[in-house]
């Protein structure tokens, strides 16, 4: 958790992003920011997220992409 | 008869398809007859606050509200400046205060904005909500009369792009230069009735010129797709397919953002077979992915900027490409001639490098209020002094292949491509450099990583400096690394060495 907190402070310094529910819905997260984050993603943890994945519930929330992340590592 | 104004088919149009949905954010939409009527509601307006050909700041979220703001304008003899609230504040500033507009039309969620920002500005401009205009008296005769008196040479709109001084530049385009670029463009790509346009680009750009004025000469139907779905790819294509979305003409990175993560495994777009892309170069493998999943879709590359009223060159990609192939500009619409320069201001020989410039009506007038850095970039014609003929200087270097396409090369001057939008790397510069905890700072780009890295030297981290820069520069400018250091490295001549800098980024040193 504390690593993927890491990455998204680096793309946004301003939010708190784990008061936010809705950051693929409110555009707190753009298109920019999630091919980021799915490069960082891929880079510390191993995993690769593909278009399946890439939805709206799995992002809105710094759980929900904890949780992806874990489950992707446990299919490996 | 030839038309002469922008908006000349908009009645017709109406009166052929009232009924029919013209633009649509996807949940809501206004039809060809309701479009027609903010129309005559918000020239009769400007005609009664007596604002004639003077420009008319919009400053709306992007909606078919704004479209119809925007041709609401030229109705009453005006032109229309786009502001968004995607923007930092400083830039509406510099924009509101450049162009000094009677008014400001804004919507319930800008308005706050808006007023704050003409109060800070001491602007004498008016803010007027557009759902103030529902009760306006149509008054006929009036814009009869005006759209009797307007000429094709008159502005329809300024878009502002970056300016290397930190000052972004107001590009004014006329009637003239807009429907010829229309009529072009509709007929390389095929526009027609039932075109139904997938809108992607910022209504601030010149770029959302391809869907606006086809949809009301054709009585296509254009979606301004929401900006949250590009960040989702299935979300994305399924909002093609619910809308039957059949033509696209979208910034290279938004493709990419649906062929990178294997949607196409997952979803297709059904009813796509229509594809324009440019602003920056499409990777091949992308491209292939593309045009493997939509084999019998046309794939267009488009190039030009927007000081020449829209895109100028295309060039159909009818086939797979190799690894090492970089996609063609290819060749001039009708009506436009590329000019390739050399130094000394002579003509590039076939194979030889040289500086793109662009002849035809399709030039536009230059920056608004801007007559030093108008002459900079729109010069006599050098290859003759027989007559005034103004051409454009792009900075783009090309050169043109074997078949006679248009290839691009690089870039003259700090001018880059990124994310699809034109960034001066000054303007970065310029913008960092004027905060007092910074002493000096460079800004460099990796093209292969598309990235913008800054460095600089002073009294502030990376972090509170990135947070100050988000009131500043809009987003696709904001530095995608950030490098605080002792001293920049300098060049024997005492300029700041952007090699060292960009080699030391790369190295991962600092």
């Amino acid at each position: 958790m504390k690593e993927l907190l890491e990455i998204l402070e680096e793309l946004h310094p301003e939010v708190a992003f784990e008061e936010e529910t809705a950051l693929v819905d409110d555009g707190i997260l753009d298109s920019l920011d999630i091919v980021s984050l799915i490069g960082e993603i891929k880079r510390v943890f191993d995993v690769t997220v593909t278009a399946g994945d890439i939805i709206p519930e799995n992002f809105n929330t710094v759980q929900a992409m904890m949780d992806l992340i874990t489950r992707l590592e446990d299919e490996d | 008869m030839n038309k002469r104004h922008v908006l000349d088919d908009l009645k017709k149009t109406a009166a052929r398809l009232p009924e029919k949905t013209a633009f649509s954010d996807g949940t809501h939409g206004l039809t060809f007859a309701e479009l027609d009527a903010w129309c005559d509601r918000v020239g009769s307006f400007l005609s009664s606050e007596g604002i004639v050909r003077q420009p008319v700041v919009v400053f709306m979220q992007k909606s078919p509200e704004e479209v119809a703001a925007f041709f609401g304008v030229i109705r009453g003899g005006c032109y229309y400046v786009p502001v968004d609230e995607e923007m930092p504040e400083g830039r509406i500033r510099l924009i509101l205060r450049q162009v000094q507009s009677p008014l400001v039309i804004c919507d319930e969620e800008t308005k706050e904005r808006a007023r704050e920002i003409v109060a800070a500005e001491s602007l004498s401009s008016r803010v007027v909500c557009f759902s103030e205009f529902q009760t306006q008296e149509i008054f006929s005769e009036t814009l009869e009369d005006i759209r009797a008196a307007a000429l094709d040479t008159d502005p329809v709109y300024i878009v502002f792009t970056s300016g290397s001084t930190g000052i972004p530049k107001g590009v004014v385009a006329c009637h003239r230069s807009v429907i010829d670029y229309v009529e072009q463009l509709s007929e390389v790509l095929g526009f027609d009735e039932n075109t139904v346009f997938g809108n992607q680009s910022p209504l601030y750009f010149d770029a959302c010129l391809k869907e606006l004025y086809p949809t009301i000469i054709y009585g296509a139907t254009t979606y301004l797709i929401p900006r949250t779905a590009f960040a989702m790819p299935t979300v994305l294509v399924e909002y093609l397919n619910t809308h039957r979305i059949n033509t696209i003409c979208w910034v290279v990175s938004a493709l990419t953002m649906i062929s990178a993560f294997n949607t196409f495994d997952v979803v297709k777009p059904k009813y796509l077979h229509t594809i324009a892309f440019g602003s920056e170069v499409f990777p091949v493998r992308q491209f292939n992915l593309w045009k493997e999943a939509l084999p019998d879709a046309t794939f267009t590359n488009l190039y030009g900027p927007t000081e020449t009223s829209g895109r100028c060159c295309y060039y159909r990609a009818d086939r797979l490409c190799a690894e090492d192939e970089v996609i063609p500009i290819g060749r001039p619409f009708l009506n436009r001639e590329i000019i390739l320069l050399k130094e000394d201001n002579t003509r590039a020989l076939p194979g030889e490098e040289g500086e793109i410039c662009i002849r035809g009506n399709a030039v536009t007038f230059g920056y608004y209020g801007d007559a030093e850095r108008t002459a900079a970039a729109f010069v006599q014609n050098p290859l003759h002094d027989l007559y005034p003929e103004t051409i454009y200087r792009t900075g783009d270097i090309g050169r043109f292949d074997a078949d006679g396409n248009l290839c691009f090369v690089s870039r003259k001057d700090y001018q880059i491509k990124h994310m699809g939008h034109r960034v001066e790397l000054g303007e970065i510069e310029v913008n960092v450099d004027l905060l007092e905890t910074v002493k000096m700072s460079a800004c460099v780009y990796d093209a292969e990583k598309k990235k913008i890295v800054l460095t600089y030297v002073g009294d502030v981290t990376e972090k509170e400096l990135l947070l100050t820069l988000k009131g500043k520069l809009p987003r696709y400018m904001l530095p995608n690394v950030l490098r605080r250091t002792e001293a920049l490295p300098l060049t024997p001549n005492g300029k700041i060495d952007r090699k060292t800098l960009l080699a030391a980024y790369r190295e991962g040193k600092s």
